[in-house]
């Protein structure tokens, strides 16, 4: 049985975690995630999960304690965003190395300097060679479900999950939402059951060696084909996930793609607007479709490409900005994964909505436009474009 | 039956690295007259290699396949029943 | 620990391990975990460990206590749950040296003591980065050369006091906290690391690691260096229980604090004529310490 409710992404994210009852949460308020941590420790006050709640002094230590916990063998789960996502850079490495699957929540914000708390997707971009699973959410109900879904996915696949949203604009944001019953969920991620655990009675281990260069390389070696083999994982539980709920995910969502002539890439709310301007375009004759990643990590290099190859043109929209001279990260994965498969189309790339900057549908209809021209063009276009700025050069002293 | 090669770089055996022997770090060994020693023990806590035995609070042997030669015992043998020798001196005793 | 591992020769914090260890009862298991440093670099070199009758946990350098903290957790948790054996005790035990713990781990080391975590956190304390070639930390003493704070021209050693980070912890409202050395027949280690770890809630010990390298003295005189830090009074062993302070050793006679400096080439440069103020100056520190805990402890004692 399926309830009806409406809440916030947030109110989302930490109801699918008192669904799931970890055994540890560690974690530390930051803006826009902090929501969750309070609403699961009102659950914790209340009795309502069995959780040991840690209120840590800092996100290094909310990532530290994960690790200490989920190592000794328990179900883990933290909440974050941007600062704290980056202050934990170090422990996120370690989480991953160490195989541990735990899961952390992502709401997606800009990073310092300047200092802003809206929404952009620089944290968990700058994380993104991490080793974390990373899940990206659309909506709330996207949300609440992969954050289900990540406890099963990081628990098969030995690595830990990061389940990315928009800051605000879907963590705060009500929606109507279908959740499961509390039993379903429990039966849906079942007992957690570690293979290799510090408070394992039948033996002692030890987590976290030395290693020299050859065993170094080995083990590295073996977290990149474990991110490899996540793929099957998370088409398998998502499978599982539809049988019971109904709502079908993969690891990327095509919207209007396969007949479409102009097409962009497009992670997380801004699809849900983009869908909107699709429909719109659809009904003037223009053929626009969309594709929205939900596994970033791993990166569905084989399939993505293959999804794109009859477009006329490409814009690959990038929420952040890899400061190097030229691209988004988005697009430079993209491009990569299209010319790993001989998948030759005119493609650009639009940065947009940096520190929350609103993206609004006339800025997507300017994006279809300008593709438009850049198929007309015969390669003579700008591959990097600012969206819904007016940006005048160096000197402009805005 | 659980697996012992690990998912990761976990050690799943207790103490292994007894598997890996430091002896060959020492230029000086421990030599322990057992006419001298008095059995007080204080030398076993301080020995940083944790190589000096007993039985029964009797000092029996200095395993020199671990120890790497630092001389702590014998400074802290309040009956000198600990010598320091140099090693080239051991190769001719094995001899 | 078991032999094997990797600790340079003579080095003071192999038999610390080993007698906090000893405290630990037989029926009990145990979760270390350590910062890492020297000691976690040369006991756990894959595919090898050097521990022994204990689960052992290495993340990074600053987080040691943070670490233990969730494993801690866990263990309650999964205990609650009846996922663990009910009748057996699990003990929680870091690990760091003064870096880890004074410095980079001072944050997290904070954080775990405030929650009031069960657990005991142990530093071996050499006074410097000795992992990385002898730096100076905020435990390094008052003029000690380090490669970071060498004895020059213009300065000479560390110009800056030692961070006493004891004292730090008594603020902590900790129900044991404790500073001890391999001294004697090492039964105040050995008794302090057994209250510490037998005693509900964050309990914190330091204790004084000789680093024969680092300090410049022959590697042999392990016991003989840390016996004159105590008769010297420049690593007083006494212990605070609620708030009680009690100086567990009195020397006999308080020996003058150089007879502790002369045995190490840190503390050479102190001898020439011209630096006989600094030796000056680290006596009156020294006997200010002294005094201190000598009124601390008329003071608590009937509290």
């Amino acid at each position: 049985m399926s309830i009806r409710e409406r809440l916030s992404g947030n109110e989302a994210v930490a109801t699918a975690m008192k669904q799931i009852n970890p055994d540890v949460v560690a974690a530390y308020p930051i803006t826009p995630s902090t929501e969750v941590v309070q609403y699961f420790s009102n659950f914790v006050a209340n009795g309502t999960v069995d959780t040991e709640f840690i209120p840590v002094e800092s996100e290094h230590s909310a990532m530290s304690a994960c690790i200490g916990a989920s190592s000794a063998g328990g179900r883990v789960m933290s909440a974050t965003s941007s600062q704290g996502l980056a202050l934990m850079f170090e422990m996120l490495y370690i989480a991953s190395g160490l195989r541990l699957p735990l899961v952390l929540i992502c709401a997606n914000r800009a990073l310092s300097a300047p200092l802003n708390i809206h929404n952009d997707h620089s944290d968990s971009m700058g994380v993104r060679d991490a080793g974390f699973i990373q899940l990206y959410c659309e909506s709330n109900q996207e949300a609440y479900d992969n954050a289900i879904m990540a406890v099963k996915i990081a628990e098969q696949a030995n690595l830990p999950v990061m389940v990315c949203y928009d800051g605000f604009i879907t963590s705060h944001s009500i929606e109507n939402i279908e959740l499961l019953e509390n039993e379903e969920v429990q039966k849906f991620v079942g007992k957690h059951e570690p293979h290799e655990y510090l408070l394992d009675e039948s033996r002692n281990i030890s987590i976290g060696p030395l290693d020299l260069q050859k065993d170094y390389f080995t083990h590295r070696i073996k977290i990149a084909e474990a991110m490899k083999a996540a793929k099957p994982i998370i088409k398998k539980v998502s499978e599982e996930y539809a049988k019971l709920t109904g709502r079908k995910y993969d690891l990327y969502e095509k919207y209007m793609l396969d007949d479409a002539e102009y097409g962009i890439v497009v992670l997380n709310s801004t699809a849900g607007t983009a869908k909107d301007v699709i429909d719109e375009l659809r009904k003037q004759g223009i053929k626009a479709g969309l594709l929205k990643p939900r596994a970033f990590r791993p990166l569905p290099y084989e399939e993505i490409p293959n999804e794109l190859k009859h477009l006329k043109a490409l814009a690959i929209m990038d929420k952040s900005d890899s400061i190097n001279g030229f691209c988004g990260p988005l697009f430079s994965e993209i491009t990569a994964s299209m010319y790993s498969q001989n998948v030759h189309v005119p493609t650009v790339n639009y940065i947009y909505g940096l520190g929350g900057y609103d993206v609004k549908a006339d800025d997507i209809k300017e994006v279809y436009s300008n593709l438009q021209e850049i198929a007309q063009s015969k390669g003579n276009y700008e591959i990097k474009h600012y969206l819904g700025i007016n940006y005048g050069g160096e000197n402009d002293g805005i | 039956m659980k697996k012992d090669i690990s998912i990761g770089s976990n050690i799943l055996r207790d103490g292994n690295s007894v598997e890996f022997k430091t002896g060959a770090w020492k230029s000086r060994y421990p030599s322990h007259s057992k006419e001298k020693c008095k059995n007080c023990m204080m030398c076993i806590p301080f020995c940083p290699e944790a190589c000096i035995k007993q039985e029964n609070n009797i000092l029996t042997d200095i395993d020199l396949d671990y120890c790497k030669g630092c001389g702590v015992c014998a400074k802290v043998c309040p009956f000198n029943a600990i010598e320091m020798k140099d090693t080239h001196d051991s190769k001719k005793e094995v001899d | 620990m078991q032999v094997g591992h990797r600790m340079c020769a003579g080095c003071g914090a192999p038999p610390i391990v080993n007698q906090v260890l000893r405290a630990l009862k037989d029926e009990d298991n145990a979760v270390v975990s350590c910062a890492t440093g020297c000691l976690e670099v040369s006991t756990c070199i894959y595919p090898y460990t050097s521990w022994r009758n204990v689960s052992f946990v290495h993340t990074a350098f600053e987080c040691t206590s943070a670490t233990l903290s969730g494993a801690e957790r866990a263990y309650i948790a999964l205990k609650r749950q009846g996922k663990l054996n009910k009748d057996k005790t699990t003990k929680f035990i870091a690990f760091g040296g003064d870096g880890g713990t004074l410095d980079i781990g001072l944050q997290s080391l904070s954080g775990a003591m405030e929650r009031g975590h069960d657990i005991t956190y142990v530093c071996y304390d050499n006074g410097a980065y000795m992992n990385t070639g002898t730096q100076r930390s905020s435990s390094t003493p008052h003029f000690a050369d380090t490669t970071t704070s060498p004895a020059g021209k213009v300065t000479n050693g560390k110009m800056q006091k030692r961070k006493d980070l004891t004292e730090i912890m008594v603020r902590h409202n900790l129900p044991y906290v404790a500073q001890t050395a391999l001294y004697g027949n090492l039964k105040d280690l050995y008794e302090k690391a057994e209250k510490a770890i037998y005693t509900n809630g964050p309990t914190y010990v330091s204790v004084l690691s000789p680093c024969p390298r680092g300090w410049g003295y022959p590697s042999d005189d392990l016991a003989i260096v840390s016996k004159l830090a105590v008769d010297t009074c420049f690593w007083p062993l006494y212990e605070i229980e609620n708030g009680v302070y009690k100086i567990t050793v009195k020397p006999a006679k308080k020996l003058p604090v150089e007879e502790f400096l002369k045995t190490q080439h840190r503390f050479k440069h102190l001898f020439k004529p011209e630096n006989k103020w600094m030796i000056d100056e680290i006596q009156k520190e020294v006997d200010e310490k002294w005094n201190y805990l000598l009124m601390m402890e008329e003071k608590t004692a009937n509290s």
